[in-house]
């Protein structure tokens, strides 16, 4: 069997003729009522059966098929009098303008005309170009003020917003508008951008309104048996009545004015009926006061359709719910919850190979694990109950499909949002367990950007052999590792993982703690070593390739050296194995390939927690104290920058401060005084730093990258430090002072917001007040670039996202136009890359080294 | 030729300038032993195949969310430069206006350097005095109408005048350019008589008069000096390049300008697309963060293909793309569609969105390569 799959490929844009709308249309629209007394719908009406079956179990009067199927139908409304569509209002006052009243031709001469449309013909694409030539069209010939084809004198045409032309004194009707544009030649059209063959002018004043299928706007039923119809509905009602009134109306012989104003209010029901946010004109509302969301209103913005319901599109067999850390599974793997595992399925296609297993699957039905639906080979679902279960097992054969429970190891993509990169949807390896949570392993947080204080993930289960193959290959965590960004590993330790190994590579153990360790990190080989005493290195060394050989600095400045996959020197931090840059880890990957790096990383993650585990770690308040005297020393180290900010404050009342080049004295001093009092916040932070204890866990934490920094302790221990807003002191407040408590005009450093206490002694008020003042700038900060950072994402998402690299190994953009010859400049991908490039020393030490072994 | 150039040749292989260029100069410094060359070589041809990127990869979407991800991480305050007392947007704003490819930038600004023989703490001194504009309003104390006479008296402080090095016959001299006889100096009163006899006329001429370019560059309203290595560097709040290149003592070749579509007026597309690459550089670094070049190479080029800077948005590359379905689903929906219609417009279904839209593959990726198949060759086979 070969299946086609045809595919669109190109869609033409035009306006529907009044012929065509017609012509598409299955019934003719007259009644206002929707539904009879009965509560059936009425024939002729707006939810005249013909029209599509929005009931279960109804069919389609024109297309016969049954609800879901049918797409729907188009009827139509014949308008007593024409209307001008609003959207193209502002392009009618325009062609108004540029013909000729009389004759309607363009008022240009014919020669120009030629030449616009040649330049028409010559744009090589590119909207705006386009645009911009109809535009110069439309200024050239509204100038005229005489027809150079008929020689009439030409009047002015104002346009009154929303749908009003005003010609010299007298209005212009949509009828004579549309007389006007109807006599406009083909050619002469074609210069204002028109296609006619596609595109009338004329055909842009509404003489027949399209009435869409029932199924686009489908009325509720609520539970009371009252029926509620859609907003179109509503609006469309109001076009009918008040369009049979005019017709009436005119059949009468009603007085011109009555005729007029019956005919201005269709034109005010059409116009809403279309974009209920026009300017000029009341919003159409719903009896509640609701505005009645017309179709522009569906279509626009974010929640429309375009973005919301065409751009994204929302899919079956995908899941949601809370995640949660489990270092004991692989970083690619992901833990699914039982009931999620049963919901989930994977269909499989029935071969030879597998039927048995198959059948197993569909005889233990909902009990995991087991299947859900058989799909015979002409596609007919059937779902698999107790009842049936034995019968379908009997019945399956080769070519049917299984959608059969997530298993261990099926191929899963999971999801944090906001997407911002693409490592933000990764493949996973399912892991079923209990529970109700995801479960992930620490080290892919960073990628994520998650943490677990109730984060949300989703789950999608790709539903193809190919879609499975891709998202393994090109998809899972582990060739995720080095970031396309800045060309480095992303994925790496954290927080625990860091201190752990830090510790584990600095110090010796017992051949049974060892063992011990070994084990819980899941090693499940011979114990490797035959000696009573190891040290930790050879431990950590236990899980690095034999073919590493690196040499770096770690962040204390020392030296790492491993040789043949051994530690022989230094300890492990943040810069050797940590997330966004681990230089051990990105060796290893560079090494040994993704697995090898996912190994290496399950591995030392597993042996750093293993170590904790058995030798605890955890930080607290103590990790703050400091003795009487440290806090003393501390509390004159303040005092003395205090009183030099003092000094500075009268050198400069007494106008003895020189400024310093290019700013005032004020600034200078504002600058000075910075100065001195971060430098003596550094100060009392070296000291508390200087007191601190070797095996602090906090410092230890700052200084091996895992989590905070020295600065966080400094002021958890010594001092907060200044206070500042937009990157000032703290200026505002009352008139010459910040708080009543000071002194007009006092400049120095408490009155300015400098806090001298820590968090662990406490703020006063005052210093508490100013702290809240900077806090809440920084809360501000981030909510206001939260929303500018995604706007500028979707912006450049949108403007590039076309763009690739092509066979010929150029990169185009979607008009096949080349941006580069060749992809920045030397066709590397940084995520295979060594930092962007490649890495020439290695190379060559490699060659040169490997002869000499 | 290079060395490696020739063994490349025999080899018929190819790697990039740049990789062959550092490979020379390994070779050159006797990094590369020359009886391990040829493995070398071997070697990096092999590495650079296993790291090039692939046909097909979407690199336009890598690079926006390389750039745009970091940009979440961003801060939005603006930032004292180079110890100097002027302010420069920096940060995330600074990043949406490089994109934005705005008229003015909020902050322009300029880096002047000056050629060898005027690179003295003092020449440059006298120079930032002398580039600096000064208009009437500068220098003035009161502006009075008399209308009587019809004319606009303004009276010339002489203590702000020297202090920007100006004597009052040049500034008479530049205002009788350009006003000729109209004007006369009584003691420190300028006064300008206006050729039209209304208040209105005389009105905007005092706002004329106020503005007057007396001396300086026009739009460079503050010059600091700095040493920086060898060099004295003049910075300016405001900028005007093409004003610049009228001052004998700049070096013109190295004076820099924060204002990216001033660059393209004055110096060329070419030009504009390295200064939008070196904004966006810098603007990263200073909030330290590291990108990989390439992305924002592509982006800039984006920007440029056309040969004019475009903005990132609906005004500018968006706006710009010749599919309906792509602009409708960026901004201002409605108006894409109508105008499509009106225009008669063609979506051929090229882009990413509009396969979306309509339910198909991506042209990306794994979604470039087609296979076609011909059933009746499939038949005849099987006969």
């Amino acid at each position: 069997m070969i299946e086609v799959n045809k595919k669109i490929g190109k869609i033409k844009f035009g306006i529907l003729s009044p012929k065509m709308i017609k012509k598409m249309a299955v019934a003719k629209i007259v009644t206002p009522d929707t539904h009879d007394t009965d509560g059936y719908p009425i024939k002729g009406g707006l939810m005249d059966p013909r029209m599509g079956v929005i009931d279960p179990g109804l069919r389609c009067r024109t297309c016969k098929s049954k609800m879901g199927d049918c797409p729907g139908h188009f009827g139509y409304i014949e308008l007593a009098r024409p209307v001008i569509h609003v959207g193209y209002a502002k392009y009618i006052h325009n062609i108004l303008q540029a013909t000729c009243s009389e004759c309607s031709r363009v008022l240009l001469p014919q020669q120009k005309i030629d030449e616009y449309k040649k330049r028409l013909d010559n744009v090589l694409g590119g909207e705006i170009e386009f645009e911009s030539i109809v535009k110069d069209v439309f200024k050239e010939a509204k100038k005229a003020s005489t027809c150079p084809h008929c020689g009439a004198k030409q009047h002015k045409i104002k346009f009154e917003k929303p749908t009003t032309y005003i010609e010299g004194t007298q209005r212009l009707m949509p009828t004579d508008i549309r007389d006007r544009l109807e006599k406009i030649p083909d050619d002469d059209a074609y210069i204002f951008g028109l296609k006619p063959e596609t595109a009338r002018p004329e055909w842009m004043v509404l003489t027949v309104l399209p009435v869409p299928p029932v199924t686009t706007r489908p009325s509720i039923t609520l539970e009371t048996g009252e029926r509620s119809e859609d907003d179109l509905t509503h609006k469309l009602v109001d076009i009918i009545r008040l369009n049979q009134r005019l017709k009436e109306n005119i059949e009468a012989g009603a007085p011109h004015l009555i005729i007029e104003d019956q005919w201005e209010l269709v034109q005010y029901h059409v116009t809403t009926y279309l974009d209920n946010s026009t300017t000029g004109i009341p919003v159409a509302r719903h009896r509640s006061g609701r505005p009645l969301k017309t179709l522009k209103q569906r279509l626009k913005g974010k929640e429309g359709r375009f973005r919301n319901s065409l751009a994204g599109k929302r899919v079956d067999f995908s899941a949601r719910t809370v995640i949660s850390p489990d270092p004991n599974i692989s970083i690619d793997e992901v833990g699914i919850p039982l009931e999620i595992a049963k919901e989930m399925t994977i269909p499989e296609r029935a071969t030879s190979i597998n039927l048995e297993k198959l059948k197993k699957l569909v005889l233990r039905g909902d009990e995991y694990p087991g299947a859900n639906y058989i799909i015979r080979p002409d596609g007919k679902r059937k779902k698999i109950t107790e009842d049936n279960a034995k019968e379908l097992a009997e019945e399956l054969t080769v070519g049917y499909k299984v959608e059969r429970h997530l298993v261990d190891g099926d191929i899963v993509l999971f999801n944090r949002q906001p997407s911002l990169h693409r490592m933000s949807i990764m493949a996973h390896r399912a892991r079923v367990m209990p529970g109700r949570t995801f479960r992930l392993n620490l080290a892919v947080c960073t990628p994520y950007n998650a943490d677990f204080d109730g984060d949300e993930m989703n789950l999608h289960v790709p539903q193809t052999e190919e879609a499975r193959t891709e998202a393994r290959i090109l998809m899972q965590v582990q060739t995720q590792i080095r970031s396309p960004r800045f060309a480095g590993p992303i994925i790496g330790a954290i927080h625990d993982h860091i201190t752990g190994l830090y510790f584990l590579t600095n110090s010796k153990f017992t051949r049974k703690e060892a063992e011990d360790i070994l084990a819980m990190a899941g090693y499940t080989e011979e114990f490797p070593f035959n000696k009573d005493e190891i040290d930790g290195k050879e431990l950590f060394s236990v899980f690095v390739p034999d073919n590493i050989n690196i040499k770096f600095k770690s962040r204390d400045g020392n030296d790492v050296i491993i040789k043949d996959g051994k530690l022989v020197k230094g300890v492990i931090d943040d810069r050797a194995v940590g997330a966004m840059g681990g230089i051990l880890l990105e060796e290893v990957l560079r090494r040994g390939g993704t697995n090898a790096a996912r190994d290496f990383l399950n591995g030392i993650t597993k042996l750093s927690v293993a170590y904790l585990d058995s030798k605890g770690f955890t930080t607290g308040l103590d990790d703050e104290d400091l003795p009487e005297s440290v806090r003393k020393e501390i509390g004159e180290v303040l005092l003395k920058s205090e009183k030099k900010v003092k000094e500075l404050v009268k050198k400069y009342k007494e106008g003895n401060l020189k400024p310093s080049k290019g700013k005032s004295v004020k600034d200078t001093l504002e600058e000075l005084i910075m100065l001195e009092l971060n430098k003596s916040r550094n100060a009392a932070g070296e000291i508390a730093e200087k007191y601190l204890k070797k095996d602090n866990f906090a410092l230890t934490m700052a200084k091996t990258g895992a989590r905070g920094s020295l600065l966080n302790i400094t002021q958890m221990s010594a001092c907060i430090g200044q206070q500042a807003v937009r990157g000032k002191r703290i200026l505002r407040g009352y008139r010459g002072r910040t708080l009543p408590h000071f002194k007009k005009g006092d400049l120095g450093a408490k009155s300015r917001g400098f806090v001298k206490d820590s968090y662990k002694e406490g703020m006063d008020p005052i210093e508490f007040f100013f702290h809240a003042m900077g806090g809440r700038e920084s809360l501000t900060d981030t909510a206001m670039r939260t929303p500018k950072s995604g706007y500028l994402q979707r912006r450049l998402i949108n403007a590039l996202q076309d763009i690739l690299v092509d066979y010929s190994e150029t990169v185009r953009d979607g008009r096949d136009v080349i941006i580069q010859y060749k992809y920045g400049e030397d066709g590397i991908d940084p995520s295979k890359s060594d930092r962007g490039t490649i890495d020439l020393e290695r190379i060559v030490s490699d060659v040169q080294e490997g002869a000499k072994r | 030729m290079s060395k490696i150039n020739e063994i490349l040749k025999q080899k018929n292989e190819e790697l990039p300038l740049s990789i062959v260029k550092r490979l020379d100069k390994m070779y050159e410094d006797g990094k590369i032993k020359n009886k391990y060359l040829e493995a070398v070589v071997d070697a990096v041809i092999d590495a650079y195949g296993k790291a090039k990127i692939e046909p097909g990869e979407g690199v336009g979407v890598i690079a926006a969310q390389s750039i745009g991800e970091p940009g979440t991480q961003m801060m939005m305050r603006t930032k004292h430069y180079a110890g100097t007392a002027m302010d420069v947007t920096r940060g995330l704003p600074r990043l949406i206006e490089i994109f934005d490819a705005r008229k003015i930038p909020k902050t322009p600004m300029m880096t002047i350097y000056l050629k060898k023989e005027y690179n003295t703490l003092e020449k440059a001194e006298k120079l930032a005095h002398a580039i600096r504009e000064t208009r009437i309003r500068n220098v003035m104390k009161t502006t009075r109408l008399n209308f009587l006479k019809f004319e606009v008296e303004v009276e010339i402080d002489n203590n702000e005048l020297k202090k920007r090095g100006v004597t009052l016959s040049k500034l008479e001299k530049t205002m009788k350019e350009k006003y000729g006889d109209a004007i006369r100096f009584e003691k420190n009163l300028l006064i300008v008589k206006s050729k039209k006899k209304s208040a209105a006329a005389l009105q905007k001429l005092k706002r004329e008069v106020q503005d007057m370019n007396v001396s300086g560059v026009k739009g460079i309203s503050y010059v600091v000096v700095q040493k920086e290595g060898n060099d004295y560097v003049l910075y300016t709040k405001g900028s005007n390049l093409k004003g610049v290149t009228q001052v004998k003592e700049i070096d013109f070749h190295r004076t820099k300008t924060n204002d990216i579509l001033e660059i393209e007026k004055v110096l060329g597309i070419e030009a504009a697309r390295n200064a939008l690459v070196y904004e966006t550089l810098i603007t990263l670094k200073e909030a330290g963060l590291t990108v990989d070049p390439r992305h924002i190479t592509l982006v800039a080029d984006t920007m440029t293909a056309d040969g004019v800077v475009k903005a990132i948005g609906r005004h500018g590359v968006s706006g710009d793309k010749a599919s309906v379905l792509a602009r409708a689903s960026f901004e201002e929906t409605v108006k894409h569609l109508l105008k499509a219609g009106a225009y008669g417009e063609v979506e051929r279904l090229k882009g990413v969105v509009e396969n979306i839209i309509v339910g198909q593959v991506i042209a990306l990726g794994t979604g470039v390569p087609e296979l076609i198949l011909k059933p009746d060759l499939f038949k005849e086979k099987k006969k």
